[in-house]
């Protein structure tokens, strides 16, 4: 065989379709100069504010597109009006995520000092100087009911995912259905659930009691994030331990289970994420307690999602803004977990190569 | 010749700890069912007093009386708050619907590739931002300016049947609610829709566009039919999580207890906003009443995703062939 030398020479396919730079930048130019002559229409007009502009910008960027495009042909219209109408969709769904975000860091951070994370409301009532008092009893209460659900839920929801792709037992279909049906359980339902059982049971509210209700709510993300990185197990490695003579038992916790470890905590995390920021079932099982404490089981418990709630009922002004500062403290942990989340199985990308 | 092949039976005994393995597993994996059956065991266990009391008048009466004196009726009828779960729902679908597809079809082909990663992110994180964020976000934020939205929608659409009020208040109104509800459940719509979008064989997009189809052309005619079902799939998994979401419209929407179809004029509620208000000074008779109200809810819910959840299947299955 011979070797082949011809080298590819360095054509590069010529993309008619795609922009060029001037027309890029002519089309970016046209959506500013819209959206200009929108807000200026806006200013003498009845119409207000930012959904006053994208009334008037988005219908005016729909004529812009077939006025621009409408000598190319009808087709060509569609497709640039269809551009605008994507990317007006974008944008407008953008909107409420950024003002989201805009809003807690703006309305909490007053609320944030050194205190707030450590000093708790025992002593201080929810419409006092801020400053003083702070949300360490919520912190450690929602560590604490994580904690508890996570041990009940991540060992429940793995063994979901091993049942689904070594054991490939006759339920496997059944299961799946059933995690599925369990990832739609409203909250306040699961809340419900233990409340009817646990809490009447103990007639008392209980740190444990909620964890419960989170770690119904955990079970299924964990199992679906499981099942799927337990999936990426390459069948070799299975089929090479049983060369080896190993047990079905060994397998898995030699072989499969540690292939995607960082997997395994992935989907964890993520489970800690979905319900760190419940509120519903809590208000139910745990309910509220002012003092910090970390045992479970002696009575209600404070939590992030449930004092924001309790501070926003208070209506002061300064509770108000604490209730904006615990939120600010929930999305910060939300998202740090996210970042978590993407950094482990960022490293587990990294470790298979 | 012929060599007698002695047949030889092959027969693999499991090991014990294999058998123990199994047992463990499987029972691991079915806690789920038993968890599942006993939310619709329990719920209803507790509240089949209130099912045997009321009878077919919990699900169609629309009145929700404890016993004040003594003497005086007790009736629990759930229809405004079924009512109003389904018209806030069909609100957040109606509007996050379009807005969600558009921006799943952004990211998937309108996007740069790093922006779509990031995106993606955003998308996973939004799905994850808690309700009650939203809820003080709609009520501090969105709700006066819905409230100047449902004045002008009134005020020049107000021929249109949908947008017609009675009285002009606006505060607290479905539209309010819906729109909350539309914001949480957009992120899933859109992750769901993505999905499916991001499997349609790349060669028919390429091929359309080989033959000279535009962008636009190759999604209206080959993305969006293939991910149909997805998409139809998602909405239904938005529908479920706005059907039950609790605090966000407890926070934003005016509990009133009366069939409320004007979707601009105050008051509504869905069942579970109900059972957190009712919850903390209920009679032990009325938290019966409100944990069969839960049961129902749990039912409507299951129904919903199971559909959902059997579309998206039956959309992925295709996608996988």
């Amino acid at each position: 065989m011979t070797a082949v030398t011809t080298q590819p020479s360095a054509v590069r396919p010529l993309q008619p379709w795609k922009l060029t730079t001037a027309q890029r930048f002519s089309r970016f130019a046209t959506v500013i100069a819209v959206v200009a002559v929108a807000a200026l229409l806006v200013l003498v007009s009845p119409l207000a504010g930012l959904a006053g502009i994208a009334l008037v910008a988005i219908p005016l960027q729909v004529a812009v597109s077939v006025a621009r495009s409408g000598r190319h042909g009808s087709v060509a219209a569609r497709n640039d009006v269809a551009t605008s109408l994507i990317g007006s969709a974008f944008l407008i769904l953008m909107a409420p995520w950024l003002s989201i975000l805009y809003t807690v860091v703006r309305r909490g951070y007053e609320a944030i000092s050194w205190n707030f994370l450590t000093d708790d409301m025992r002593v201080t009532a929810p419409d006092a100087e801020l400053g003083t008092g702070g949300i360490a009893h919520a912190i450690v209460g929602t560590g604490v009911m994580v904690l508890v659900a996570t041990a009940v839920s991540v060992p429940l929801g793995i063994l979901s995912g091993v049942y689904i792709t070594e054991i490939r037992g006759r339920f496997t279909k059944l299961v799946r259905f059933i995690v599925q049906a369990m990832s739609g359980v409203p909250s306040i339902v699961a809340g419900l659930f233990i409340y009817s059982t646990l809490v009447i049971y103990n007639k008392s509210y209980s740190g444990f009691a909620g964890a419960l209700a989170l770690a119904v709510l955990m079970i299924p993300t964990v199992a679906r994030t499981a099942e799927e990185v337990l999936k990426l197990v390459p069948e070799e490695l299975r089929f090479a331990g049983y060369a080896l003579g190993s047990t079905q038992a060994s397998n898995v916790f030699r072989i499969v289970l540690p292939t995607v470890r960082s997997g395994l905590v992935t989907s964890a995390i993520l489970g800690v994420a979905r319900v760190a920021g419940e509120t519903a079932p809590l208000l139910m099982t745990a309910q509220i307690f002012l003092a910090t404490k970390g045992n479970p089981f002696d009575g209600p418990l404070a939590s992030l999602p449930i004092v924001t709630f309790s501070f926003f009922q208070n209506g002061a002004d300064n509770a108000v803004t604490r209730a904006w500062g615990t939120s600010m403290v929930l999305l910060v942990l939300i998202s740090l977990l996210f970042a978590l989340a993407r950094a482990v199985s960022a490293d587990r990308r990294r470790s298979r190569r | 010749m012929a060599v007698a092949v002695e047949q030889r039976e092959v027969v693999t005994k499991k090991p014990r700890v294999d058998k123990v393995l199994h047992g463990v597993v499987t029972s691991g994996a079915l806690a789920s069912l038993v968890i599942l059956g006993s939310i619709a065991g329990f719920l209803l266990y507790r509240g089949f007093e209130i099912f045997s009391d009321m009878g077919f008048g919990f699900i169609t009466g629309s009145t929700w009386e404890g016993a004040g004196a003594e003497g005086e009726v007790t009736k629990y009828g759930i229809a405004p708050m079924l009512v109003g779960s389904l018209v806030l729902s069909l609100i957040a679908v109606a509007v996050a619907l379009p807005l969600s597809v558009g921006t799943a079809l952004f990211v998937e082909f309108y996007a740069p590739p790093g922006l779509r990663r990031v995106l993606v992110s955003v998308l996973d994180l939004a799905a994850a931002i808690p309700s009650v964020i939203y809820g003080l976000w709609g009520l501090f934020v969105l709700r006066p300016l819905a409230i100047g939205w449902a004045k002008s929608l009134n005020e020049y659409l107000g021929w249109f049947p949908l947008f017609r009020v009675d009285a002009t208040f606006f505060d607290g109104s479905p539209f309010i609610g819906g729109l909350v509800l539309a914001v949480m459940i957009s992120p899933i719509i859109t992750s769901v829709s993505r999905e499916v979008f991001s499997q349609t064989p790349p060669e028919l997009v390429d091929g359309a566009r080989a033959l000279g189809g535009e962008r636009w052309s190759a999604i209206r005619h080959i993305v969006l039919p293939f991910g149909r079902s997805g998409v139809i799939g998602g909405a239904m998994l938005g529908l479920g999580r706005a059907l039950g979401e609790t605090v966000a419209i407890y926070l934003v929407v005016s509990i009133v207890f009366k069939i409320n179809l004007q979707m601009l004029f105050t008051g509504s509620g869905n069942i579970a906003s109900m059972i957190a208000l009712k919850f903390g000074e209920a009679s032990p008779y009325e938290v019966k009443a409100l944990l069969a109200s839960g049961f129902v809810l749990f039912i409507v819910t299951l129904i919903v995703n199971l559909i959902a959840t059997a579309i998206v299947n039956g959309s992925v299955r295709k996608a996988s062939k």
